[in-house]
């Protein structure tokens, strides 16, 4: 039934217009959320939605609706124009599209979907979220912990008037949680998630990780304002760059000439042992899918190797500006948005040093595990910095305990760029980038 | 619309069952490279049910109204799942309404002259024809590029046009139309491999006279962009800081309104103790408010997601801890009366505490006066966002000078500032007579971004702050 409604937009809007895409995704997703140590809510949430894009007169057009089109079911306001309607109103005023559509119909195989996922009973998810929080809790009985446990199923389904048609099928299984243990007006800031389109063998994980943060941040410890040697953890790497990379590497940036990184392709920017790709095809990664959004085959591209930068990411029609192919990077934000280059999971390649030799080798030293208001500064001049929520202090190669009142500050292009140290244990943060520990010898710290 | 949400809702073994209906179509524009990039139009229709059993909460959403009935069986099932030791809500008087314009009573409005805006007509966004929209915009675009050393624009246009339709199991039936507009405009340098920017921020209730005119403003953002080029990096370290109305206002939000949230207080003992109605948190000077009844402000409204009026909510009334803002649920929980702050981005998202427009009301200094006795110390304008861990908060300045002596000194680069809020709200030793309410704002927490809400102050003036820096 969908299929035949997506199928007859398509038809309508070729009529009007000389290329048509339709976009149509639908989901289902059952979050079950705990606060304060409790099982609050329990939430089922069904989506569907279908964006139009057309190129008319040369320009795009573009709308999205979810639900019933067109809807009259509400008296009042009614939505009064329909799909094609709407695209055609804003095609006269579009940019001038400077792509085709592909005809593309065959994708590489990514394992995304995991039928288990669907059969994972709600008392199940309050069983583990249950025992995420008991086991924490076991070991910090002070400590208030939300949680949440979140099952859910996507649909997607892409035609366009060129031929170009793909169709697949997500699932995704996460668990997190977030602790604070307050003590008079001190807190402290605990939390791990795992993420994954198949279900997790290791739920334990999640709680095993928290347990750790607590055990050292059990003592507190000061630092002054001074440079100083800081290891970022894989959740610090995300925290703190994850936002100036997925900015400078983007297409769209780069064509616009704010990326600082803009005249550098094919240039040592980075430290020479640090490799960075972005990869769609992935098994079981969140990010992961056989094409992005406008039907291009995803796939795995470099972006920076051994401190070369090697590509940029683009979508079709960025690609087409800049003179280069796109990169499978076309994504829809929040779903049925306009297509724009965006990441798909980054993997920073780990290198050799354990986690532990870094920590001996700094006399004194900060940790870094999260970061706050890490994304307000000059992010596109690639600026990084914020308060410390969860970071310990390291005294002559051993960690004494958390540190509070302290910010870091400074930019990827120095930071990343000499004696950069590239741990050899690794993680998944947030499903979304693989990332070992990082040690960087001289960061700027400011504390009260 | 109406019988039919009423059948659905009864006879349901719950304690308590409301629905959400919601019909929007939006526009956005967006320039990007100094030039348009994207025009969409988009239109939503969905809805919600949200059902309680034990204190327990069952939430479904959905963009097709059939099968209602299920949906609520469904949402009671949940509820029932997740239900617990059980409490109750506080039955409320029902209200049927139909809002199609929030003119609020001035009478229970703020007494406090809000930088009222200018007598002038009101032109709702949604009859604004897409090509009147985007001269204005190509006209601001034109001021940036034209600007010395601004390499690029960036420019992010929205309208919505939304009605939303609440009814509970206790006989509410409301109706509102809740229209929203922003737009951010951001002027970025370059020379060399310097990459630097400014940005403007307004918004309104869907009114479109709001972001015209704006031309000086737009002139003054590229200017800061290309001095910031060759501005210095503070030295990091505590100073004395005077904050301008739109960060202070950021502050007032992030650093205390979040605090104010009863949902992070409610079950939480140890934070309840700190939050402790009648605790000193600052001078006798400071008074914080939330005021979702203020007109034309973006925040405000008639009812909450919860049908419970909006209203004026004192946080801190003269140093003092006086109030909180609550959810029927975390008012029912400690036992205090709900404040109409139940809000949710849309029917995609159960309801949950937030803020209005929330602000710091004037004290008796002038900017001049604040000024006079610092001897070392940064003036922050502007702000880029704000973050907060309940005590800690990070929140960015867009625009900074030093102060030497007295006097405003060199440009800086944006600096961040971050401190504890205790500390903080008790280090405030001056508070100025210009109150003045940033529009451009959205919150987000809870993952529903982004929330229109304002909130403003006049200038501050905070000892001991910490600023990071190289």
């Amino acid at each position: 039934m969908q299929l035949a409604m997506i199928e007859q937009v398509l038809r309508f809007a070729q009529k009007v217009a000389e290329q048509a895409e339709v976009f149509w995704v639908s989901s289902q997703e059952t979050p079950v959320h705990f606060e304060a140590n409790k099982l609050k809510q329990v939430q089922t949430k069904e989506s569907s939605s279908v964006a139009l894009r057309i190129i008319k007169g040369g320009r795009v057009g573009f709308s999205a609706a979810s639900g019933p089109q067109p809807n009259l079911s509400l008296r009042g306001i009614g939505v009064s124009r329909n799909l094609i309607d709407m695209a055609v109103e804003t095609s006269l005023f579009g940019n001038s599209a400077r792509f085709q559509l592909p005809s593309s119909r065959d994708y590489p195989g990514v394992s995304i979907f995991d039928p288990q996922i669907e059969k994972v009973t709600i008392e199940k998810m309050i069983e583990l979220g249950s025992e995420l929080i008991a086991k924490v809790r076991g070991h910090t009985p002070g400590i208030l912990c939300d949680a949440e446990v979140t099952k859910g199923t996507s649909s997607i389904h892409i035609i366009n008037s060129q031929g170009g048609e793909a169709s697949y099928d997500k699932s995704f299984f996460s668990l997190g949680l977030e602790g604070v243990l307050i003590q008079d007006t001190d807190m402290l800031f605990v939390g791990d998630s795992e993420s994954s389109c198949h279900l997790p063998d290791k739920v334990e994980l999640v709680a095993d990780r928290v347990i750790g943060q607590l055990e050292l941040a059990k003592r507190k410890a000061t630092v002054s304002t001074k440079p100083l040697p800081v290891i970022f953890t894989p959740h610090g790497v995300a925290s703190a760059f994850l936002s100036p990379i997925a900015l400078a590497f983007n297409g769209k940036t780069v064509l616009e000439g704010a990326s600082p990184l803009k005249e550098r392709l094919g240039e040592l920017v980075f430290d020479t042992e640090f490799t960075l790709w972005d990869d769609a095809t992935l098994n079981h990664c969140l990010g992961s899918s056989p094409c992005d959004d406008e039907g291009m085959p995803s796939e795995r591209l470099s972006l920076i190797e051994s401190g070369v930068v090697s590509h940029f990411f683009y979508d079709l029609q960025t690609g087409v500006l800049a003179g280069v192919r796109s990169t499978g990077s076309g994504r829809r934000a929040s779903g049925t948005g306009q297509v724009k280059p965006a990441i798909s999971s980054l993997v920073i390649e780990e290198g050799n040093i354990p986690f532990q030799t870094m920590v001996e080798d700094m006399r004194e030293g900060l940790i870094v595990e999260q970061l706050i208001g890490a994304d307000q500064g000059n992010v596109l001049g690639g600026d990084f910095g914020g308060n410390v929520l969860l970071g310990y202090k390291v005294e002559n190669g051993k960690i004494i305990g958390r540190v509070k009142d302290t910010m870091i500050s400074g930019n990827i292009y120095q930071v990343l760029k000499e004696h950069l140290g590239i741990g050899c244990e690794a993680r998944w943060v947030d499903g979304v980038l693989w990332a070992p520990y990082l040690y960087c010898p001289r960061l700027s710290v400011s504390a009260r | 619309m109406h019988d039919q949400v009423v059948d659905a809702l009864k006879g349901h073994n719950a304690d308590y069952i409301e629905a959400h209906f919601e019909e929007s179509e939006s526009t956005y524009i967006t320039y990007r490279s100094g030039r348009l990039e994207e025009v969409n139009r988009t239109s939503s229709t969905g809805g919600n049910i949200r059902a309680l059993v034990k204190g327990g909460w069952g939430f479904v959403s959905f963009n097709y109204l059939d099968g209602l009935r299920d949906k609520v069986a469904l949402a009671v099932r949940e509820a029932r799942l997740a239900s617990g030791e059980g409490f109750k809500l506080p039955a409320t008087e029902p209200v049927v309404d139909v809002v199609t314009q929030f003119h609020p009573d001035p009478s229970i409005s703020s007494g406090q002259a809000l930088n009222p805006l200018p007598s002038r007509e009101r032109r709702m966004a949604a009859s604004v024809s897409l090509a009147q929209k985007k001269q204005v915009l190509d006209e601001y675009n034109g001021i940036m590029l034209g600007s010395s050393k601004v390499q690029t624009s960036r420019i992010d246009y929205r309208d919505v046009k939304r009605k939303v339709i609440f009814a509970n199991s206790e006989g509410s039936y409301i109706e509102q139309s809740k229209p929203d507009l922003t737009l951010r405009l951001t002027a970025i340098a370059r020379e060399n491999n310097e990459v630097q920017q400014a940005g403007l921020s307004l918004g309104s209730r869907g009114d479109f006279t709001a972001i015209e005119g704006r031309q000086e403003q737009v002139k003054e953002i590229a200017r800061r962009a290309a001095a910031l080029l060759s501005a210095p990096e503070a030295k990091g370290g505590e100073y004395t800081v005077i904050v301008d109305p739109i960060l202070a206002g950021v502050f007032a939000h992030e650093a205390f309104g979040h605090l104010s949230e009863a949902d992070f207080v409610y079950q939480n003992e140890q934070l309840h103790e700190i939050m402790t109605l009648g605790r000193r948190f600052g001078g006798k000077q400071l008074n914080i408010v939330d005021d979702a009844t203020i007109p034309d402000l973006r925040g405000g409204y008639k009812y909450d997601d919860e049908g419970t009026p909006g209203a004026r909510t004192y946080l801190i009334q003269e140093g003092i801890l006086v109030g909180r803002l609550h959810s029927r649920e975390t008012a029912a929980k400690m036992g205090e009366e709900p404040t109409g702050n139940a809000r949710a981005i849309s029917y995609l998202f159960p309801p949950i505490v937030r803020m209005t427009n929330t602000f710091i009301e004037n004290g008796s200094s002038s900017f001049e006066e604040m000024l006079s006795d610092v001897k070392d110390g940064v003036y922050v304008k502007d702000w880029y966002g704000g973050q907060t861990s309940l005590e800690m908060f990070t929140f960015s300045a867009g625009e900074a000078y030093m102060i030497r002596n007295g006097k405003l000194a060199e440009l800086l680069r944006p600096v961040v500032l971050t401190g504890n809020v205790f500390v903080t709200l008790n280090n405030i030793d001056a508070i100025g007579n210009d109150l003045s309410m940033n529009q451009g704002g959205g919150c987000g927490k809870g993952g529903q971004s982004p929330l229109p809400v304002s909130n403003g102050s006049p200038h501050i003036r905070m000892r001991h702050c910490l600023i990071g820096g190289r």
